[in-house]
């Protein structure tokens, strides 16, 4: 193969990674079992390599202005040090372009991670709205990313922090970061647990990544942090938004700042518009209660309305059924069908997340025996 | 990668035979095949007394990644399925050769190509070059 590697990749191979291209990089997509890996994360603790990310520093006495125009959601609401954002960045037309999360290191600090595939254009388009402010934008190519997740993850990693860090990474609250020496530590993630993401140099990732292992943490691949994003109604970009969807159809409109009215957010025009259009597509979960699995791309058939489609689609091993997130017509109603391989399967529509810290957040009917 | 069963032939399709003594014939997918599927989460399975015809759709395994067609590697009728995968489909990546089992059939013909373990070997090395 001839992808990217992270630093972590001998450590991968040596393991007996089953390695996949994703977005260019020769990444893990399971060790032996992506169920295993799964169950691990919401019982106990998995660690993931996410070093593909992109890490990107926004500083200067622009860096707000810039940011406050570049992202939908709005950075001004970041009055605490380390507090996080998650946000679309947008293009002209309203359509997503890259989503993302902005720290707030500090005052003319930020720094922004964006998605792996998506880093060329990422790149390009945010140097070029750039220019207008005075800011200064430095991708740091030389840091990795190590995501621990699960109900014991913190108390599993946080051995394997230096002692002089330690009591305040695990004092940080969900959705803060800390900036930990040549660490950043922040309570975020992928997979609805409770856990911490550590931004660190490359050559300390292997090593670091071993002595969670040792800790107890399960290395667990990409397999896994997608069937764990699914249950935890997270969206993935490229399955269900990208630059010809917005976020009010991604189920995404919470992460628009809409107030203050007069901040220009780029695409701010368009998505007014979509905005006061009763008929947009709803971005909705959808329950399969018998057997099948549902996939992306999969059609959803509702009764006396439009078809809206799958965008991720897949089985769930905490609910032991198959779930998906969909693009569906404007309405209220509670049941689907779903194309699958030629046969229409009754599916409910529910509201997401599927799942959160290991318990199901919608009602499950305990399936007959046949 | 494990040693090949000996007693069993193969396809190209990763799906081994086993003739057993009542002239019947046991079918399910290779080694090989599960380990590539990943772990496998929902198998649908042929109806008793089903005719299939040679290369034609049998059963569908899905994984965590996709779903599979298997298809029949030889004409016949279907006189029992594995019941047990349909809340263990586990089991095919736990034990393909054994309780991984998929369908046993009544073959109405003998048009399957088939391979010995050897050759199925050779086939694999040669794909993974």
């Amino acid at each position: 193969m001839l992808g990217k590697k992270t630093p972590l990749y001998d450590s991968h191979a040596v393991a007996g990674a089953k390695i996949v291209d994703f977005g260019g990089w020769d990444m893990p997509l399971h060790y032996g079992s992506q169920l295993e890996e799964h169950h691990a994360v919401r019982q106990r603790a998995g660690s993931f390599d996410v070093s593909h990310m992109t890490v990107v520093d926004v500083s200067g006495a622009g860096a707000a202005s810039f940011l406050r125009t570049l992202l939908a959601n709005d950075v001004a609401r970041l009055k605490d040090e380390g507090k996080a954002l998650y946000s679309c960045m947008l293009n002209h037309d309203g359509g997503v372009i890259d989503d993302l999360i902005t720290y707030y290191l500090g005052p003319d600090r930020y720094r922004v991670i964006v998605n792996a595939a998506t880093r060329d254009k990422d790149m390009a388009w945010i140097n070029e709205q750039a220019k207008a402010f005075d800011v200064g934008v430095s991708e740091r190519e030389e840091l990795a990313m190590i995501a621990v997740q699960g109900p014991e993850a913190r108390e599993r990693a946080a051995g394997v922090l230096d002692d002089v860090w330690r009591d305040k990474a695990l004092a940080l609250k969900p959705f803060y970061g800390l900036e930990a020496g040549d660490l950043f530590v922040a309570r975020t993630g992928y997979t609805g647990e409770d856990g911490w993401e550590i931004i660190l140099p490359a050559d300390q990732a292997a090593d670091f990544w071993a002595r969670c292992a040792d800790a107890g943490i399960r290395p667990c691949g990409l397999g896994a942090r997608d069937t764990l994003r699914l249950e935890a109604g997270m969206n993935l970009y490229g399955s269900d938004m990208d630059e010809t969807i917005s976020p009010l159809e991604a189920g995404l409109g919470w992460t628009i700042a809409w107030e203050p009215e007069d901040r220009q957010f780029i695409g701010r025009g368009p998505l007014n518009e979509m905005r006061a259009n009763k008929e947009r597509r709803q971005f909705a979960g959808l329950v399969l209660e018998g057997k099948g699995v549902l996939r992306d791309h999969m059609r959803v058939v509702v009764e006396g309305r439009d078809d809206g489609e799958i965008t991720s689609g897949g089985f769930s091993p905490t609910l032991q059924r198959s779930i998906a997130m969909a693009r569906l017509p404007a309405g209220d109603y509670e049941r689907a069908q779903v194309d699958v391989r030629g046969r229409l399967l009754d599916v409910r529509v529910v509201k997401m997340p599927f799942v959160r810290n290991g318990k199901a957040q919608i009602e499950i009917q305990k399936r007959e025996e046949r | 990668m494990s040693e090949l069963p000996g007693d069993l032939t193969y396809t190209n399709e990763h799906e081994w035979l086993r003739q057993e003594e009542d002239g019947t014939v046991t079918i399910g997918i290779t080694d090989h095949a599960q380990s590539a599927l990943g772990d496998l989460v929902y198998v649908e399975l042929p109806e008793v007394g089903q005719d299939v015809d040679g290369g034609g759709e049998m059963a569908v395994v899905e994984s965590v990644k996709a779903a599979s067609d298997v298809y029949a590697p030889i004409s016949g009728e279907v006189v029992a399925v594995n019941e047990a995968l349909s809340d263990d489909p586990e089991k095919i990546n736990a034990d393909p050769y054994g309780d991984g089992w998929i369908v046993r059939m009544r073959p109405s013909g003998d048009d399957g190509e088939t391979m010995s373990p050897d050759e199925y070997q050779t086939f694999l090395d040669e794909l993974e070059d």
